[in-house]
């Protein structure tokens, strides 16, 4: 344990982990408020189009990712309506086209060994980040974060109550255009960082445990927050100590270690009666 | 294109196209597709752990598509539904991940089991895909009317004494077997698409659900057909072509019955006026 605090490694996945927790935990919470848990994973895995396209065509990853997620965000809200069934229908829609698409293109690369690239695009590691990733991913957060601040009341009033916010004056629909685009940017840096499994466990279960612990809303998007970061880096300090342990003595993986204290979070939550 | 060689691939793709049709249409009308994308996702989690004990992918993704179903069906009793799902998904695939590090090399095994290599199907697992395909028909049949009650009208299907949490699970579990006939020989992109696309076309254009199930499954059979000869003359990947091809389906009866339901409501306000 005594090298943890000197390797740079380290201290960038810390750094990253940090940023994308607490991102995800308030996007988490109104995700979660609307119901749109599946969007938010589908944008996860949708992303490894935009992961696979830029490979093939030499360009910066996290932008593929971020301009796709953004069109498919887009294409949920034009095929869905406001009832949850019908959206659902939209996002497994649109999955399952962007999937094919992906399978394409990993199929047009195989030459260039892309399957590397997709399984890293799905899992991630936070302990492979150059430092300079860093600056990107912290313009992105402040990005997302803005703009969650300043849609902060008309979205959690159309969250809560679609009809009642457009009586109101509300103009939902360009509300709810605004939340995906922060969804997609989150989703997007956090998938492209350390993996769309980590990126979906992230967004939800920080959000899911808070929601169990606090009904307000802004109470709940700190602490969606800080139980995110705090799971991540248990995460990332258990990974780092799992070096040494069998049986291959190669670390097991980050994502692995946050899912399961995701899970056993909102598990614990579960038992706590409101 | 009908060698010996590709009787296998025929046969078990059409019967993952049949019995996929006919659990869709329930899918779509739960709102699961979700699950639908979860279960299979996930479940390519338990074939790499069957590698690494030595075990066979098929129990390994059997294992792992039931246990999946459980969690979904448990959690989702407790708090909301999508949540649970969404936190069972990260869960498997996460284990998928520590199986994939502890075990090198898997990369290739990893791509079939995601996005489908349909080519070159033995006949063991021809047989087991069709067995598994008969029994989650006859568990639908039985699924039958509490399924549909608790799709249309929850609230009346709880006085009538169908328990929705129970229907629920079981239609998970029923899910899962689909997902285990299918995952190993066609892969969990391509279970999914013909999950989702092929029912919800169907709904564009019925609201009867006996002709909602036999037209999702004609459409289901009818893509995946397609895709195969396509891949076949092309070499294009089958994944891609059933992915796209569902979608555009579903695109252009969406758009035919929008515009159409469009007409007929001027020509109604013409009448009128």
């Amino acid at each position: 344990m005594n090298g943890f605090f000197a390797d740079g490694a380290v201290h960038t996945a810390l750094a990253v982990g940090f940023l994308v927790a607490v991102v995800s935990g308030p996007v988490g919470v109104i995700t979660i408020a609307r119901g749109q848990s599946f969007a938010g994973h589908s944008l996860s895995d949708i992303g490894t189009v935009g992961g696979s396209a830029s490979y093939l065509l030499g360009t910066n990853v996290l932008l593929g990712f971020v301009s796709v997620n953004v069109v498919a965000a887009a294409l949920m809200e034009l095929a869905g309506s406001t009832r949850a069934r019908s959206r659902d229908v939209a996002t497994g829609i649109v999955l399952g086209a962007a999937l094919g698409l992906a399978a394409l293109f990993l199929h047009l690369e195989t030459e260039s060994s892309t399957t590397g690239a997709t399984i890293s695009v799905l899992f991630g590691s936070i302990f492979t980040l150059g430092s300079t990733t860093l600056p990107v991913v912290g313009g992105l957060a402040a990005v997302t974060a803005v703009l969650v601040a300043v849609l902060y009341r008309p979205l959690l009033f159309s969250s809560v109550h679609p009809e009642l916010a457009a009586a109101r004056g509300v103009r939902t629909g360009l509300v709810g255009a605004g939340y995906l685009v922060a969804l997609a940017t989150a989703v997007s840096l956090s998938a492209v960082t350390i993996g769309a499994v980590l990126s979906t466990a992230l967004l939800i279960g920080p959000a899911a445990t808070a929601l169990r612990l606090t009904r307000h809303p802004g109470r709940a998007m700190l602490l969606a927050a800080a139980i995110g970061v705090a799971e991540t880096w248990a995460g990332v300090v258990l990974a780092y100590a799992s070096y040494y342990w069998p049986p291959a003595q190669r670390g097991w993986p980050v994502s692995f270690f946050v899912v399961t204290l995701t899970m056993a979070g909102y598990v614990g939550s579960l038992a706590v009666r409101d | 294109m009908f060698t010996a060689l590709m009787t296998n691939t025929w046969l078990a793709a059409s019967a993952v196209a049949v019995v996929a049709g006919v659990t869709g249409f329930f899918a779509v009308g739960r709102g699961s597709s979700f699950a639908a994308h979860a279960l299979p996702n996930g479940a390519f989690a338990g074939a790499a752990g069957a590698t690494l004990v030595g075990a066979s992918t098929l129990l390994g993704v059997g294992v792992f598509s039931v246990a999946g179903a459980l969690a979904i069906g448990a959690l989702g009793r407790r708090g909301r539904h999508d949540v649970a799902t969404a936190l069972t998904v990260v869960v498997m695939l996460a284990a998928g991940s520590l199986f994939i590090t502890l075990k090198t090399a898997y990369a290739p095994e990893v791509y079939a089991l995601l996005f489908g290599q349909l080519f070159g199907v033995s006949s063991a697992a021809v047989t087991v895909t069709l067995i598994l395909g008969g029994v989650s028909l006859i568990a639908l049949a039985l699924l039958y009317r509490p399924l549909l009650w608790s799709s249309a009208v929850p609230d009346v299907a709880a006085t009538r004494s169908m328990r929705p949490a129970v229907t629920e699970t079981a239609f998970l579990v029923v899910m899962a077997l689909v997902t285990t006939m299918a995952v190993p020989v066609v892969g969990a992109l391509l279970i999914f698409s013909l999950l989702v696309s092929p029912a919800a076309a169907a709904r564009c254009l019925t609201d009867r659900p006996g002709v909602a199930v036999g037209l999702g499954t004609v459409f289901a059979v009818a893509i995946v057909w397609v895709a195969i000869a396509v891949s076949f003359v092309t070499a294009l990947p089958v994944g891609f072509l059933v992915g796209s091809g569902g979608a555009l389906l579903y695109a252009a009866l969406y758009a035919a019955t929008r515009l159409a339901g469009r007409a007929g409501a001027s020509r109604r306000h013409y009448r009128r006026g």
